[in-house]
């Protein structure tokens, strides 16, 4: 008979040894279906690292790509520590971009310093808004927060569609579906002459900051560790625990507005309904890699970018299919969740019960 | 009453983590045999029949079981389906009848496989109908669970056990949900299936149906049994002093004049979903320099008057006053600023949290300290330092204060929540259970930190199972029952076990 104890204090070793060997482990995985692929493995790799640091032009491109990973990462951490399941970063991605779209396109004419603030605090209120929703009817109702958050997603991606082929088209897209331009006033600035890198990583960067310190030095950040670790004890010693969680729902939904912001204001300049890949759901990937832990979201940010940009060039220079990259994320988070069941438990076999 | 052994529990014993619920517990059944298992709550009844029917596996011990023709044979312990081969039947607390099912189905459910009941239904419809004119055991076969009372759903569970041939029948608190007539029905259809030679165990808090219905009585406390009587040479005050134990010397304690009152209850209700769970019109009033008891098996409504006076619950109708003011919300904050400090019932569950360190759980009530925070940031210097003077004070003992507060004992993680209390110098001191499952040591400590909270002038409100206890720091005893409060005119264990039993002198 197996017997599946709780270990006595996993050592700081395992918290950072397991994603990291994960991480690693996952990439040994994948060298299997790329044999398979009949790609020599070693080459493979080459091209896959040569695509993240051969040149300054791919080393900014992942970390273009990893900017709006490192917000949605942090929204679902935040939300997470609450044990409140924010599936709904997409959606409230989406929603931020909409509101920059709509007060970054003309509506107002400021310089940059005042513009830029603006836009980003609307797409924060709109991310805000879309995640409040969703936690007032948990707190008042019980509804669960993974349903409501995740069918969120779908209305607010068709909300969009309806919006760019009406209020926000733009007149002179040639009927395609997006919104106008973000004036340039409005446009983050660029950290480096001829590269896509965009202020939106230095504003992540703070963010991951920020979150780390009110996390684990502020009041609000004990409460939210309380609520999410023990509602029942929280709320016996006196924390409101509905009020920690809306106000967790609030901030996390507002870092997912920013990373929409970030995405439309920074890179694209305009809004379109292929904004995201899916950088919300990424998002979780990222926050549960790192540990919830808002440092670890920026290191598991860049890992999880470095796959996707190193497995593009991989698949152009190979001929193998670029889903690599999704089956090395989908693999590390599988031994993340392993690893971190492995540094809590202790598995041991027993003799008795088999008699 | 046949002589022949049927079942023989030998050394059963059983831990959780460090809380020993079965320890070396040996009990035998004889054929036709009516066996009433008695206990406080948590004494380890229902450990016990759990470990019998296969639900948990026991640390150390065996049990053996007889055959059809008599033969003992040893049980493969951890299996409900060696149990149910070996005709072992049980029907718990909670019935597990599908409402969607009718009766016939649902008896027959788990003994065929789904497929083959069409065929088999007209032989087991025959099987159980010669059942029920054995046992005069009626059920309506054909009409759909949901639709039944609870007494014939307790029909149908024992319906099922006996259609699955067994021998040996395990009733866990048969007639905590049946009316006094559907209980006398009940006990005398197992006369009449142990004149067939069924042997029954049942798990009851009822002296009167133990005495009137079984035929020797088995008494467990604190996982261990402590004494076996034939029904016949027992009385209600025999057993109730099996039940709470022996005397103990009373804790050395001044004679005080308890002051103002400081907690009252008026006319406190609170409607609960059953008479275990509420609380009725209960008027109780605790003075400072005074430690009043509340003494009563578990489930009477103790929860839901902690509950209100931690301000997790409020009263329905009626009032609570603290130290002359009237409570108008029921939050915990505003009992806290009224003054009242709270141990709580479960203290892994609601007293600490594990994933946060010591420090941070010593801080917990008090995080809008200037002393704690200052402009909403933690003062982690302040305390980390506050942490080390309580942990010393109070010795709790453990990896330090910034490691988990899980890794703690139960015993140490009670001092931590003692520290983080009695530091505030709170008023009322609601104490709910307060050395459940320590040992002599920490329960010790706790005694001394509440009389010495008594000495400077805290009211005291101590709901506690444990008899001894409740007797040993009480000035004033108050017996619940069924969500009412009576009280005990004197220290009499006796009439006190009576009285948590229901009968009222």
């Amino acid at each position: 008979m197996i017997r599946i104890e709780p270990r006595e204090a996993p050592s700081r070793w395992w918290t950072i040894g397991v994603p990291m060997a994960s991480a690693l482990l996952a990439l040994l995985l994948a060298a299997i279906p790329l044999m398979a692929a009949g790609a020599n493995v070693f080459e493979a790799y080459a091209h896959m690292a040569k695509g993240i640091f051969g040149s300054t032009f791919a080393f900014t491109e992942m970390l273009t790509r990893a900017t709006p990973l490192i917000f949605t990462g942090l929204a679902a951490t935040l939300a997470f520590r609450a044990k409140l399941w924010n599936i709904g970063a997409e959606g409230q991605l989406y929603l931020g971009a909409m509101a920059a779209v709509t007060v970054g396109t003309g509506l107002i004419d400021a310089p940059s310093l005042i513009l830029i603030p603006i836009i980003l605090l609307a797409g924060a209120a709109a991310g805000a808004a879309g995640m409040a929703g969703p936690a007032y009817l948990k707190t008042r109702f019980g509804a669960d927060e993974v349903v409501t958050t995740l069918l969120l997603n779908f209305i607010i991606l068709i909300f969009l569609q309806m919006m760019l082929e009406g209020p926000l088209k733009d007149p002179m897209g040639m009927g395609w579906p997006q919104s106008e331009p973000i004036v340039d006033n409005g446009i983050l600035p660029q950290l480096m002459p001829r590269m896509r890198l965009h202020a939106g990583l230095i504003i992540a960067l703070v963010a991951a900051a920020i979150a780390h310190v009110m996390l684990s030095n502020s009041v609000w950040g004990f409460k939210l560790r309380a609520v999410g670790e023990n509602a029942a004890a929280a709320l016996h010693a006196g924390i409101g625990v509905k009020r920690t969680m809306m106000s967790a729902a609030i901030v996390s939904g507002a870092v997912a507005g920013i990373a929409g912001v970030s995405e439309v204001a920074g890179l694209r300049g305009y809004l379109t309904t292929d904004l995201s890949p899916g950088f919300g759901y990424t998002g979780i990937v990222v926050a549960m890699l790192a540990g919830l832990s808002p440092i670890g979201v920026v290191i598991s940010a860049v890992f999880i970018a470095s796959v996707f940009v190193g497995a593009d060039t991989m698949s152009r220079a190979m001929g193998v299919s670029s889903y690599l990259a999704d089956l090395v994320v989908a693999l590390s988070l599988i031994c993340v969740l392993i690893g971190g069941f492995i540094a809590r438990y202790r598995i041991t076999r027993t003799n008795k019960g088999d008699a | 009453m046949a002589n022949t052994r049927v079942l023989s529990l030998n050394n059963l014993s059983k831990r959780f983590g460090s809380v020993v619920a079965n320890d070396a517990v040996s009990i035998e059944l004889h054929r036709g045999e009516v066996l009433a298992l008695l206990g406080e709550n948590g004494a380890g009844k229902t450990t016990l029949m759990n470990m019998l029917f296969g639900h948990y596996m026991p640390d150390s011990g065996s049990i053996d079981v007889a055959d059809e023709r008599g033969d003992m044979h040893p049980l493969t312990l951890g299996h409900p389906q060696a149990a149910l081969d070996a005709g072992i039947g049980m029907v718990h607390q909670h019935f597990t009848l599908a409402e969607n099912l009718t009766v016939l189905d649902s008896i027959l459910l788990g003994s065929e496989s789904l497929w083959s009941w069409r065929h088999k239904r007209k032989a087991a419809r025959e099987k159980v109908g010669r059942i029920m004119v054995r046992t005069g055991l009626v059920a309506p076969l054909d009409e759909q669970v949901g639709k039944l009372t609870v007494g014939e759903r307790q029909r149908v569970e024992i319906l099922k056990a006996l259609y699955h041939d067994a021998r040996i029948l395990v009733l866990d608190e048969p007639t905590a949900v049946l009316t006094p007539q559907e209980a006398d029905a009940l006990f005398e259809n197992i006369g009449a299936m142990t004149k067939d030679g069924l042997s029954v165990i049942f798990i009851s808090h009822k002296l009167r149906e133990v005495l009137a219905f079984s035929h020797r009585i088995a008494v467990l406390r604190h996982g261990q049994l402590v004494g076996e009587i034939a029904t016949s040479d027992a009385d209600e005050r025999v057993i109730a002093r099996m039940m709470v134990g022996a005397d103990t010397p009373a804790t050395p304690r001044d004679a005080m004049e308890p002051g103002a009152p400081v907690l009252e209850l008026r006319a406190a209700t609170v409607k609960g979903d059953s008479a275990r769970t509420s609380l009725h019109a209960a008027d109780l009033t605790i003075h400072a320099h005074e430690i009043v008891g509340i003494a009563g098996v578990s489930g009477n409504g103790q929860s839901v008057l902690a509950r209100m006076v931690s301000g997790l619950a409020s009263p329905d109708s009626g009032e609570m006053w603290v130290s002359g003011d009237r409570i108008n919300r029921f939050t915990p904050p505003v009992l806290q600023k009224a003054g009242v400090g709270r141990i709580p019932e479960d203290r892994h569950h609601d007293g600490v949290i594990g994933a946060m360190s010591v420090a941070e759980n010593l801080v917990i009530e008090r995080l809008s300290d200037s002393d704690v925070q200052k402009r909403g940031f933690l003062l982690h210097k302040s305390i980390r330092r506050h942490a080390e003077e309580l942990c010393k004070e109070y010795d709790v003992r453990g990896p330090g204060i910034d490691a988990d507060a899980r890794l703690l004992s139960g015993g140490n993680i009670q001092k931590l929540i003692l520290a983080r209390v009695f530091e505030c110098m709170p008023d009322l001191i609601l104490a709910n259970q307060p050395t459940r499952g320590l040992d002599l040591g920490a329960a010790a400590e706790v005694s001394r930190r509440l009389l010495e909270a008594r000495s400077r002038g805290a009211a005291v409100l101590l709901i506690s199972e444990d008899l001894d206890e409740v007797l040993a720091l009480s000035d004033r005893i108050i017996v619940i029952h069924d969500g009412q409060l009576h009280e005990a005119h004197s220290k009499d264990r006796e009439a006190i076990g009576l009285m948590m039993a229901g009968e009222h002198a």
